[in-house]
């Protein structure tokens, strides 16, 4: 444990910590704690943002923060929450930020039973696609035909064959009140979702698409545009659902094809030298253009009962 | 403090807890620890007791949950056995490495495979490394007692670890026995509300479980190892202050039985202790100067007791419900470890007896003592352990 010296800044996650230039996953927490205020306690389970923000002595935290293990996060969280209560600490909230190796696979079993239990904890999933802590191996939440460490593309390799787990739809399923998705593009709509969330008691979770310029591969100061055409091609569906129902979609202003994404990445260069890509693109697009139909992402096709938002 | 019942021993651990007005319980079953945390349950239903008890998933998730609420200031509690405790082992030394005081009941049971439910020290054993301090009982009334002062020793601010109370699966927690039960204002007097060093906080924002390298990890360990070992004489001190509340007194880190002048010193803990202490009298009454050391504690290990226990002895026999697969008895090594190089050393021999459940009564210490008694003589090292009672006729071909 260590101390920090606090400042009268009103930033609750300062600068000094060592994550890479361009991390969407830094941005994306500095916002989330704009929103949440200070009096939270943070969980974070192991993965770059515990590694980049804990070197013993030092933390860019200005909110008590504990990191325990890699796949605890959401029973670390349901434990302050317990104690909380039974200290009757009312006015104090309890939010857990995971990776989403921690979050979609080796964490899964903890968080399912954090939002069956229905405990009180605002759940977000810092969502860079892949392992990055231990060097971009493969997640279940790894866009299909990503290149990773663990499923690379090379000549009898696509890179990963599956598509994205949809996390969001099991957790609603769970019957949490709210659950929504976010990108670092749109830092005004990510803290508009994590107020209200705060708003809400019982389990909640936000999944926020973060760039990893180092490991997606990208210059770091293209970190807001790869975001940003991740949701405009419709590969990152932003939309919010409340006691199970889309209640809430993100509009994409002007629809993009899939490769206007894709190609300023590294890990998806494969599909582009080779002869058969059209094939894998036109897979990808044909995901986003389900996304865009199921969501009602583009004006014309908004569901009846889902609010326009722009 | 004359409030005295029968009760499964299951429930007298309960009572115990109970008393220790825990803020944060979690619970997942397995045998044979179901009985003590259905027993909390039903407390806090009848609303007896007033904690957060937490249904988890997981053992994994159990003991993260008391960490979790360990580190925001509370006390907590969950219990365990077998596969169950070894699911926990990564938490365990998270949690003692982040200094977390919460106690947990080890119901001692075999680690598959093959699976069975029966006991043995495996499970607990296991988890000799983790930093968490362990305690091993060898009756309800002992569970009952042990559990108050494990609060009050994970709290003390110079240990502030985990501590695991072990007691066998159902020898004890299923059987029945008359127990004592200390008034409420006793227990509070002697346990008060836990009083966090550091905790999780908004008002004193803190960064709880960083990032150290090799430029400091090395000093989080020592501390760990340090917190045990000076908190050896902390412990002993808690002990007896309970002694005088409860006018009963189980022993230090170590119990010696008859082991003035002894020649041969048996080591064993758990509730076998019982059947031996009964041997060592027959024993005795033979003309046999035999005594008993009950190791109380095992992590811290008591080696200064236990050597000066065990002073002037020609051989310690070792009775061992563990295994360490490759090498031998858990305990032996220990004190094989501690002994070498001491002048006048007795001979150390480790005897595997118990092993998922398999009976120990008293003809079974009479064999392990004549066994010792002969191979005493020899003065040839024993590198081999010997395991008690081994039905040879059923190993595999091939199996010496
Ligand atoms: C039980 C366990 N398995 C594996 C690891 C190694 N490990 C640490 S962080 C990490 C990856 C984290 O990935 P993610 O949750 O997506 O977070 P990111 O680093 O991508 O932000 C892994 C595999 C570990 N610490 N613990
Ligand atoms: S590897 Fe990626 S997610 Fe991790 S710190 Fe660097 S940019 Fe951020
Ligand atoms: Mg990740």
């Amino acid at each position: 444990m260590s101390t920090q010296n606090l400042s009268n800044d009103q930033e609750l996650f300062v600068s000094g910590h060592r994550a890479c230039h361009g991390c969407g996953m830094s941005l994306a927490v500095r916002h989330i704690l704009k929103a949440t205020g200070k009096d939270v306690i943070v969980v974070t389970p192991t993965g770059c943002l515990e590694t980049f923000t804990s070197p013993y002595g030092y933390s860019p935290w200005r909110v008590p923060w504990i990191h325990h293990l890699f796949e605890n996060g959401p029973a670390i969280a349901t434990g302050v929450v317990a104690a909380l209560k039974a200290q009757k600490r009312e006015s104090e909230r309890v939010v857990a930020i995971g990776g989403d190796g921690s979050t979609f696979d080796i964490g899964f079993g903890s968080l399912s039973g954090m939002l069956e239990r229905g405990d009180d904890v605002l759940y977000i999933c810092v969502d860079n696609g892949a392992y990055m802590n231990t060097g971009g191996q493969r997640s279940s939440a790894s866009p299909i035909y990503s290149s990773t460490t663990t499923d690379p593309a090379g000549k009898r390799s696509l890179g990963k064959l599956q598509k994205k787990k949809d996390l969001p739809t099991i957790i609603a399923a769970h019957g949490v009140p709210y659950v929504a998705t976010a990108s670092v593009a749109y830092l005004k709509d990510l803290q508009k979702k994590v107020k209200k969330a705060m708003g809400y008691h019982g389990a909640r979770y936000i999944q926020i698409d973060s760039t990893c310029p180092s490991v997606w591969g990208f210059p770091s100061d293209q970190t807001l545009e790869v975001a940003r055409r991740g949701v405009q091609s419709g590969m990152v569906p932003l939309f919010e659902m409340e006691d199970g129902e889309v209640t809430k979609v993100r509009k994409i202003k002007k629809k993009i094809p899939v490769e206007e994404y894709l190609k300023t990445q590294k890990r998806f260069k494969h599909i582009f030298s080779d002869a058969d890509g059209r094939e894998e693109i036109q897979t990808i697009q044909a995901l986003a253009d389900s996304n865009i139909e199921r969501y009602g992402l583009l004006k014309k096709t908004a569901p009846q009962d889902a609010e326009v938002q722009d | 403090m004359n409030n005295t019942s029968v009760m499964e021993g299951s429930e007298a651990v309960a009572v115990a807890v109970k008393a220790c007005r825990p803020h944060v319980i979690s619970a997942y079953p397995i045998s044979p620890q179901t009985h003590i945390v259905e027993s909390l349950a039903r407390m806090v239903a009848g609303g007896e007791l007033d904690s957060q008890y937490v249904r988890v998933e997981s053992e994994f998730s159990a003991a993260s949950v008391i960490s979790g609420a360990s580190a925001a200031g509370s006390r907590s509690y969950t219990a365990s056995s077998s596969q169950g405790l070894l699911l926990m082992t990564e938490v365990f030394y998270a949690s003692a490495g982040m200094r977390l005081p919460f106690v947990i009941t080890g119901v001692n049971r075999q680690i598959s495979a093959p699976i069975s439910i029966q006991v043995d020290h495996q499970d607990t054993m296991s988890l000799r490394d983790s930093g968490v301090i362990q305690f091993y009982v060898e009756s309800s009334q002992e569970a009952y007692d042990t559990h108050m002062a494990a609060f009050k020793i994970a709290e003390d601010p110079g240990i502030l670890l985990p501590v695991m109370v072990c007691m066998d699966g159902w020898i004890l927690t299923h059987s029945y026995e008359r127990i004592t039960l200390l008034e409420q204002d006793e227990v509070d007097g002697f346990l008060p509300p836990f009083q966090p060093v550091n905790s999780l906080d908004v008002n004193d924002p803190k960064s709880w479980g960083s990032y150290a390298e090799e430029d400091m990890l090395m000093e989080f360990k020592y501390a760990v190892h340090q917190a045990m070992q000076s908190g050896k004489k902390r412990m002993k001190e808690i002990f007896t202050e309970l002694a005088q509340i409860t006018g009963r007194d189980h022993g230090g880190l170590i119990e010696a039985y008859r082991t003035e002048d002894a020649e041969f010193i048996l080591v064993a803990m758990g509730s076998v202790t019982g059947t031996v202490k009964e041997a060592v009298d027959e024993l005795r009454s033979e003309g046999k100067a035999l005594g008993l050391i009950k190791l109380r504690c095992y992590r811290p290990f008591p080696h200064e007791d236990i050597l000066n226990a065990i002073k002037g002895a020609r051989a310690v026999g070792v009775m061992e419900a563990n295994f360490s697969m490759g090498s031998e008895g858990a305990v032996s090594m220990d004190l094989k470890a501690k002994l070498c190089g001491q002048k006048d050393a007795p001979l150390v021999v480790s005897f595997i007896a118990g092993l998922g459940g398999r009976e120990i009564n008293i003809n079974t210490v009479r064999n392990i003592v004549e066994e010792l008694e002969g191979v005493a003589g020899s003065d040839v090292p024993q590198l081999e352990p010997r395991w008690v009672g081994l039905n040879t006729d059923i190993l595999p071909k091939g199996v010496e």
